[in-house]
């Protein structure tokens, strides 16, 4: 009860701000609260839902799963095998350092600016890094003795993928997965700014430029509030994956 | 009586940053099968090098290991190791049962063989918990009880009650007895504790400093049915351990 409080206190508090100073305000671009909420229905009506939201959904959640299965895959090679670590690690530290939005414009030269495929591409790219980096760090710090026991017995290389590398490294991968899930919902909105004329951000941006205020604040607490979901989300994910990282780092502390 | 384990010769050198380090000179002893050899020697003296080489988890650099007649050129079937690191030989995201069912669940009836091992460990409650919500002695009794599930030739227990405190390891002590004497395996068991490597074996094999060779190989002349208390008292015991003890000092000194 006392966590739920605490929990919503901040944000109450920052609504009322919100609702008692721009009903003061009186700026065309700071239009009251309640404007912004009576117009939130009608705005995102089922046509905006099925047509803008749900679509710039599904690009973030196929670019996200191919940036998971690719990171965790090459980080697996990578992390495990040094010679192929020498090799790649200055080429990941240099795609690394890029921010993904400037590659937009040349994914685009490829794939198109207005279909799904260079705003699936952008968002994989641009997840892909976390994950991949954490995998490898995370395959790396793997035990040696519970390397030593799987060898000594005999763990064939099915088991010692699934129970030793994967399991092993999940802690970090799943690091690399948060990190890269607010990267994806930045990329989901960005990739719709260049030429596209559905999807969220691409509809946020259409607000804007019509001056319809408080339509584009509207879109703002919908990104705002998908954000919750996702970390919600992510976090039951985590403590489900996580379970035993979660009780054993306290029976550490405890101990 | 046939030879289990074959130790003809073995030597390691340690080599690297322009620095050589020979950590084993030369050793050679048989194991006979069914026996229970303690190896014991001053702190440093190669124990943990000598073990990892029997298992197959490190090249020797002369000499040869043979298992039942075999070279040991890689973790062999027929052996399991117990190692000191307790904690960090069991999987924290399996549960104690699956921990225990993982290296034989290609065999048949696995699932019989390890409610077995952990009813032999006294930890049939515990098969639902995972190893970090267990104290350190019954954690390393899953360790125990993995090994013997897995029916090895030759058990090999590296330092095993090394981290935990005496009364369990007297407990634990009594225990791999227990279990020797029911199940007829093979054990080396290596310590740097005279006294355990007194009650425990049937022998013990005395290490010099290093570079390591067998300094003495001590029969330990008791009976077969020993009592942490009776038999850590008798003359006998005494006897057998002053012996040992002069020996490690002897090996201490000669470094």
């Amino acid at each position: 009860m006392r966590r739920v409080l605490l929990a919503v206190a901040l944000p109450a508090v920052l609504i009322a701000v919100w609702w008692v100073v721009s009903a003061l305000a009186g700026s065309f671009f700071w239009p009251p609260l309640s404007t912004v909420l009576a117009v939130f229905p009608e705005t995102w009506n089922a046509d905006r839902i099925v047509g803008d939201v749900l679509p710039s959904l599904a690009r973030l959640a196929i670019g996200y799963l191919i940036a998971l299965v690719g990171g965790v895959v090459l980080g697996v090679a990578i992390g495990s095998f040094r010679t192929l670590r020498a090799m790649a690690e200055p080429v990941l530290e240099f795609f690394r350092a890029l921010p993904p939005p400037v590659l937009i414009p040349v994914i685009a030269l490829f794939a198109g600016y207005t279909g799904w495929t260079s705003k699936i591409v952008t968002i994989a790219l641009g997840c892909l890094w976390p994950i991949l980096l954490n995998t490898v760090d995370g395959v790396r710090s793997v035990d040696e003795v519970l390397r030593d026991t799987a060898r000594s017995y005999r763990l064939g290389p099915v088991d010692r993928f699934l129970h030793v590398v994967l399991r092993g490294a999940s802690p970090r991968i799943v690091t690399g997965a948060r990190q890269a899930l607010s990267i994806g919902v930045i990329l989901m909105v960005i990739s719709e700014l260049f030429g596209a004329n559905r999807g969220l951000g691409a509809t946020i941006v259409q607000f804007q430029r019509g001056f319809e205020v408080p339509e584009m604040w509207t879109g703002i607490i919908l990104l705002g509030l998908l954000g919750v979901v996702l970390s919600v989300l992510f976090r039951l994910v985590e403590n489900w994956t996580l379970a035993w990282y979660h009780g054993q780092r306290q029976a550490e502390r405890k101990g | 009586m046939a030879v289990s384990l074959d130790v003809d010769g073995l030597a390691k050198t340690y080599t690297g940053h322009g620095r050589d380090v020979e950590a084993i000179r030369d050793l050679t002893f048989k194991v006979q099968q069914g026996e229970l050899v303690c190896v014991v020697g001053p702190s440093g003296a190669g124990k943990t090098t000598l073990l990892r080489c029997i298992a197959g988890l490190l090249d020797s650099s002369g000499g040869q290991v043979r298992l039942d007649g075999v070279p040991v050129t890689e973790p062999p079937p027929g052996m399991a190791v117990v190692f000191q690191e307790y904690g960090r030989s069991l999987f924290p995201w399996l549960t104690v049962r699956k921990n225990v069912e993982l290296p034989i669940k290609s065999r048949p009836a696995f699932r019989k063989s390890a409610e077995a091992a952990l009813e032999a460990v006294g930890l049939s409650d515990s098969a639902d918990a995972h190893p970090w919500q267990l104290s350190g002695g019954m954690q390393q009794r899953v360790a125990i009880a993995r090994a013997i599930a897995y029916e090895p030739s030759v058990l090999l227990m590296d330092e095993p009650f090394a981290a935990v405190d005496a009364q369990t390891r007297a407990d634990l002590e009594d225990l791999v007895r227990t279990l020797w004497r029911r199940l007829g395996i093979t054990i080396v068991f290596v310590t740097h504790d005279i006294d355990e490597s007194v009650y425990l074996g049937q022998r013990v094999l005395v290490l010099s400093n290093r570079p390591t060779t067998v300094l003495a190989d001590v029969p330990v002349d008791l009976p077969e049915e020993r009592t942490q208390l009776e038999t850590r008292s008798s003359p006998a015991f005494a006897e057998i351990r002053s012996q040992v003890w002069t020996l490690v000092q002897q090996a201490k000194k000669d470094s």
